[in-house]
């Protein structure tokens, strides 16, 4: 199938920008606090050229990284465990009710107590938030295996490890897929919070910089690019799922006819 | 080769409350190489004696025995067909991948694997859908699909849990007929629960019929038809209809027995 092209959101899209254009060009004193769209697609271009922004995108990309990927470590075991697990659950169901709710920017201030300033303290962080979206999900994919699947492993003799790896966690993947969906948008937050909490690199750092120092244009450019980054990111992750999860889609697919 | 004694199965409901009591007492023995199907009427437990002969449930008290071997867990030699087959096939392997299943981790080498895999795929007459998922083949080569994994590891023992159970009357002719000539080709002892008095009838050498709850077995009734069996001139067979008025009858006068009184 050829992807379609959503021309009328593209449309949508560049009347945005127009509107922008026209209102921050003709509403006196507004160009001040925003500039042009022209203005801003303009200095992005120098930004970019000149290597500021790459610099800022790596730290926040490496961040990224480790935080999302000590999450998915994080968040995919102790569901799995959990999940397996109602004695085991009922003991820190109280603390997950607890914690799951609080806003993940609150274990700043003590993830600095304990990591310092640096990249650890960023990475602890973005996978404090993370692992939630993913444990949960994984926990939910986990128990709703169902039975007939447990016991066909069962009467093949299949061990307990075989039955973990090769029946409960595929069965569960599209739902822990769900969580690792979640999970993206949520790291590049914590990232950014974090890098504006205290840094002296990464987007997050960046855009607040560029604030104080009245680089107005160039705040904006580096707005720009945040999102740009989360959708290119999202987009990548939605690739690598269709290929990994067209199995889940072929097959749901056919029950709903 | 297959014996039940005295087994008995108890559900104890979370809410408190009496036990409910699915198998009283049931006991019977299967000769090797046999057909058995399992009628009763509906709750009557079949399903949870086919799963305490599996290994896969613990009854409440009696034993199960396997090759002279008491069942404390799946036995090796046993496998399990549910009615589920969307459920029991997994969505994420190919056909060829499914019936690989049950075949993988136990020493034997993949290419030893793929045949055993592909001519247990020709057993059941699904060469060339190796490659296919489940999910996009009809109900009924599913099952298929769910029949050959078993087979492929060539059990002595199959018991399947009303396996024809969701698929269409035409569908099911075609897979009780497939069944028949699979099992005459790899003589294991099949024991077949299902709900439809005819389809016990003509797959099987002896019917067992239940009670209903607390189930216990009770008449075992030798199908004196010939082999092979016709679809259509085993079903107008005159002992073919007294069998069937026979079970309908116990049948009939189980379930009434056990209907709420009437105000």
């Amino acid at each position: 199938m050829r992807p379609r092209v959503p021309w009328l959101g593209l449309a949508v899209l560049a009347g945005g920008l127009a509107a922008w254009e026209a209102l921050s060009r003709s509403v006196p004193g507004l160009g001040d606090y925003v500039p042009p769209a022209s203005r801003v697609l303009l200095t992005l271009g120098g930004i970019l050229a000149n290597g500021e922004l790459a610099a800022h995108v790596r730290a926040s990309l490496v961040r990224f990284a480790g935080g999302y990927a000590l999450a998915a470590a994080l968040g995919v075991g102790a569901g799995v465990l959990l999940g397996s697990s109602r004695l085991l659950y009922s003991f820190v169901e109280p603390l997950v009710e607890l914690l799951r709710p609080m806003p993940s920017p609150a274990t700043i201030p003590i993830a600095i107590l304990f990591f310092g300033i640096g990249d650890e303290m960023k990475i602890v962080v973005t996978a404090y938030a993370c692992t939630w979206p993913i444990l949960l999900n994984t926990l939910d994919g986990v128990r709703s295996v169902d039975r007939i699947l447990r016991r066909t492993a069962a009467t093949f003799r299949v061990g307990r490890w075989r039955t973990l790896f090769q029946v409960v966690i595929p069965a569960a993947s599209p739902q822990i897929a769900t969580g690792l969906r979640v999970s993206l948008a949520i790291a590049l937050i914590l990232v950014t919070t974090s890098e504006m909490v205290v840094a002296n690199d990464g987007l997050g750092f960046y855009i607040l910089d560029l604030q104080r120092s009245f680089r107005i244009p160039e705040m904006y450019a580096a707005i720009l690019a945040l999102a740009v980054l989360g959708y290119l990111l999202n987009r990548g992750f939605l690739a690598l799922d269709g290929w990994a999860m067209a199995w889940h889609r072929g097959a749901t697919r056919k029950e709903l006819l | 080769m297959l014996e039940v004694r005295s087994l008995q199965k108890a559900f104890h409901p979370l809410s408190g409350g009496a036990p409910l009591v699915a198998l009283g007492d049931v006991s019977f023995r299967v000769a090797p190489g046999q057909f058995i199907a399992i009628v009763g009427p509906s709750g009557c437990g079949k399903s949870t004696l086919l799963l305490c002969m599996a290994g896969l449930m613990r009854p409440t008290a009696g034993t199960v025995l396997v090759d002279g071997r008491v069942v404390s867990g799946p036995p090796e030699n046993l496998i399990v067909v549910f009615q589920e087959y969307n459920k029991s096939l997994m969505p994420w392997r190919t056909v060829l991948r499914n019936v690989r299943f049950g075949l993988e981790g136990r020493g034997q080498s993949s290419t030893e694997i793929d045949a055993e895999a592909r001519r247990a795929l020709d057993l059941v007459g699904l060469r060339g859908f190796e490659r296919h998922y489940p999910w996009e083949l009809s109900g009924g080569m599913q099952q298929r699909v769910a029949i050959a994994r078993a087979l492929a590891r060539r059990p002595a023992v199959l018991l399947m849990d009303e396996p024809f159970g969701s698929l269409d009357a035409l569908t099911r002719h075609e897979l009780e007929d497939a069944l028949l000539q699979v099992w005459g080709e790899v003589g294991a002892t099949i024991l077949f629960v299902t709900h439809d008095i005819e389809e016990a009838i003509y797959l099987a050498d002896r019917v067992h019929v239940l009670s209903g709850r607390p189930s216990r077995v009770l008449e075992q009734i030798e199908v004196a038809l010939p082999r092979p069996r016709h679809q259509l001139k085993t079903r107008e067979d005159g002992r073919f209809i007294a069998y069937r008025h026979q079970i309908y009858e116990l049948i009939s006068r189980e379930t009434a027995r056990h209907a709420p009184a009437s105000p």
